[in-house]
């Protein structure tokens, strides 16, 4: 008889059984301990700065008075970034879905995921070096005849290195990712809705209205919360493309700062408690961005037949 | 005989009330027109001209539909320009960003030694000097690309075994249970950490273990690895679940344990996908400028020990030379070195793309149906 390798040494296939289920355990737990240290190490490397005395920190007025204008800014560049792209995005997201020939479609997804392939630098580079020279005199213009709206106020920036600039390239990276949810989502339809609102009579555009964008409206708030996660922790775009300083109401002057660009700003040259505080700073990036994932996450995973985060 | 004639040429009740066929040609050819004449009165330039014209082409075809057609069909046809509209914006920053990367990148690239050298010695003066006396501009990207490997390579070490068996463990052995559906969660929430609270992390990690200012590229990799592990987690484990259930029962019925099955039958049935997803994880990580700027520091030498001294990286490499370029008064040849390495990052992140669609194909299971 010839020995199968597969069933012979019984001993070790039942030790190999409890070591190799017990190595994939670890991995898994592993994974809880890294989330679970990432807080933990932010928080022990944080506590200098919240702990030292205000006049220590940069500023002299402490902590919070130091992360609160940056956190604003943050938060408006990524809103702002997020009006900006969610219509586009959901419009790419139907034309893909609905519109495009079902021939091209897929080879049309694949050109709006080369959008995300680009890496953050390449356009922080770009924002910087084509977009705010080119978007300037439109600046310009909105001071003009716009400044008597707060977010328009004059003078504009002469380079264009604002924070609306800095929003639009925000807006272009988190496209590619508000765009293949959605489209994942709409694809779901129940093609019979579809069938019927257009027997019915409906228009493309009806039958969307009536069928597509009520079966995908959870979907699309879950994917706009994880865009507006992307856009809260970018860096690179901001870091290059904003000439960044005190928080303003004007998007079209420099000024304003977001933590992720404060960071990689500075904490290559920092130390002692300077260090302290950007962790601290980064700390509160996570925990903002936690919640947004969370809240997100939990949508999605309210409705299980939408299986657009996988 | 003459009684057919007049029949066929009266329109069908049933198309009355339609637009032609070929209105929205007639519509486009007119809006291009007096497009290009607006453009001309107030100064021509490409980009005002479509956007002119493409305004001009809604409002024609759909006020000429809202008479012809009614609101309705109107509306449609307003939806469909918007839609079609919103694709090609979104084209518009993709075909701008490489085309920007093209211009300025291909005269840093084709600079000879680019690619093989590296920053060591190259100062402010030579860069004026090249300037001054027109002569080829300094240095390179070699030390920077051999970073961005040896920090990509130790991530990957790092990730794949970690993400694979957690892949494992969820597929194979969670039943969803609590503590499976926990890790599901937690790896979803890991996706959406920001990469520089990533790098963040990693830096404290290494200050409190190892010293405070540790900085090297194996603290840049632990903190890619947390970027890198839930992408290849989520990826593994939609591919081992598509591994058909009756080849596990098979041999299960053959008497062959747990553990020889998952590594005999199931990981490589699902090895195409799973080699696709990681090299997918890759091309997201080598990219990352903000967790390598806080970990490896700048080098301008090269630094083949992953473990002790500051490290360039590609990303970081652009990063600096745009914003600090090494002559403040001529910042030209840092920013055509800068150009130069996003070309080759990019170039880089394509073919790490599609490698993964190619392995994705060429290794995939030959399917018995």
């Amino acid at each position: 008889m010839t020995t199968n390798s597969l069933t012979t040494s019984q001993g070790a296939g039942r030790a190999g059984d409890k070591v190799f289920s017990g190595a994939t355990l670890a991995a898994g737990c592993l994974i809880l301990v890294v989330l679970f240290g990432v807080a933990l190490f932010l928080v022990i490397q944080a506590i200098p700065a919240l702990v030292a005395p205000p006049s220590d920190i940069q500023g002299g007025q402490g902590f919070f008075a130091y992360i609160g204008p940056i956190v604003v800014g943050t938060l408006i560049a990524a809103v702002i970034a997020l009006v900006i792209a969610t219509p586009v995005a959901i419009g790419v997201a139907l034309f893909i879905s609905h519109y495009a020939p079902r021939r091209l479609a897929s080879g049309l997804g694949y050109v709006v995921d080369l959008l995300a392939a680009i890496p953050s630098v390449v356009y922080g580079a770009w924002g910087a070096a084509f977009l705010a020279p080119q978007i300037s005199p439109a600046y310009g213009w909105l001071a003009t005849y716009m400044g008597w709206l707060p977010i328009f106020q004059g003078p504009a920036s002469a380079t264009g290195k604002t924070i609306l600039t800095a929003s639009i390239v925000l807006s272009v990276m988190v496209l590619p990712i508000i765009t293949s949810l959605s489209r994942e989502i709409f694809l779901q339809t129940p093609k019979l809705h579809e069938e019927a609102a257009l027997a019915l009579g409906a228009t493309r555009w009806e039958m969307i209205k009536m069928a597509v964008l009520p079966f995908g409206r959870p979907g699309i708030v879950s994917a706009i919360m994880l865009g507006l996660g992307r856009a809260l922790g970018e860096t690179m775009a901001v870091a290059l493309v904003l000439s960044s300083g005190a928080l303003t109401a004007s998007l079209i002057q420099t000024g304003n700062q977001t933590i992720a660009a404060e960071i990689a700003l500075n904490f290559p040259e920092a130390s002692g408690l300077k260090v302290s505080t950007l962790i601290a700073a980064g700390l509160v990036l996570f925990v903002i961005t936690l919640g947004v994932n969370m809240i997100a996450r939990w949508i999605i995973s309210r409705h299980k037949e939408f299986s657009g985060a996988n | 005989m003459t009684v057919t004639a007049p029949v066929a040429r009266k329109r069908s009740a049933l198309t009355k009330g339609q637009l032609p066929a070929f209105a929205p040609y007639v519509v486009l050819a007119v809006a291009l027109v007096l497009g290009a004449a607006i453009l001309a009165l107030i100064g021509f330039n490409a980009f005002g001209w479509g956007l002119v014209s493409a305004i001009l082409f809604a409002i024609g075809l759909v006020g000429w539909s809202a008479v012809v057609e009614g609101g309705r069909k109107a509306r449609d046809k307003l939806a469909t320009c918007l839609i079609v509209g919103s694709f090609l914006v979104a084209l518009l920053p993709l075909i701008s960003v490489i085309w920007t990367v093209l211009v300025n990148g291909i005269p840093g690239i084709i600079t000879p030694g680019f690619l093989t050298t590296s920053m060591n010695g190259v100062t402010g003066s030579l860069d004026n000097k090249s300037v001054d006396d027109g002569t080829k501009v300094l240095g390179g990207i070699y030390h920077a690309v051999l970073g961005t490997v040896q920090i990509t390579l130790l991530a990957t070490v790092i990730s794949v075994p970690v993400g694979l068996l957690t892949a494992i463990y969820l597929v194979e052995y969670g039943n969803d249970r609590a503590l499976a559906r926990a890790i599901t969660f937690f790896v979803d929430v890991m996706t959406g950490i920001p990469s520089i609270v990533a790098g963040l992390f990693s830096a404290a990690f290494f200050f409190a273990v190892v010293g405070p200012g540790t900085k090297t590229g194996a603290v840049a990799a632990v903190a890619l690895s947390v970027l890198m592990i839930p992408v290849v987690v989520r990826s593994s484990e939609e591919m081992l679940k598509i591994v058909p259930n009756e080849l596990r029962e098979a041999a299960y019925a053959l008497g062959v344990r747990k553990w020889r099955t998952i590594l005999k039958v199931v990981i490589p049935t699902a090895i195409s996908g799973i080699a696709s997803g990681v090299t997918l994880a890759i091309a997201r990580v080598i990219g990352e400028t903000a967790p390598i700027l806080v970990t490896a520091g700048f080098a301008t030498t090269i630094n083949n020990n992953v473990f002790g001294g500051w490290m360039a990286s590609l990303p970081t490499f652009i990063y600096t030379q745009i914003l600090n370029p090494t002559s403040p008064s001529n910042p030209d040849p840092s920013s055509q070195r800068a150009w130069g390495a996003a070309l080759v990052l990019i170039i880089l992140v394509m073919l790490l793309n599609l490698g993964a669609r190619l392995i994705a194909r060429i290794f995939a299971p030959k399917a018995g149906r």
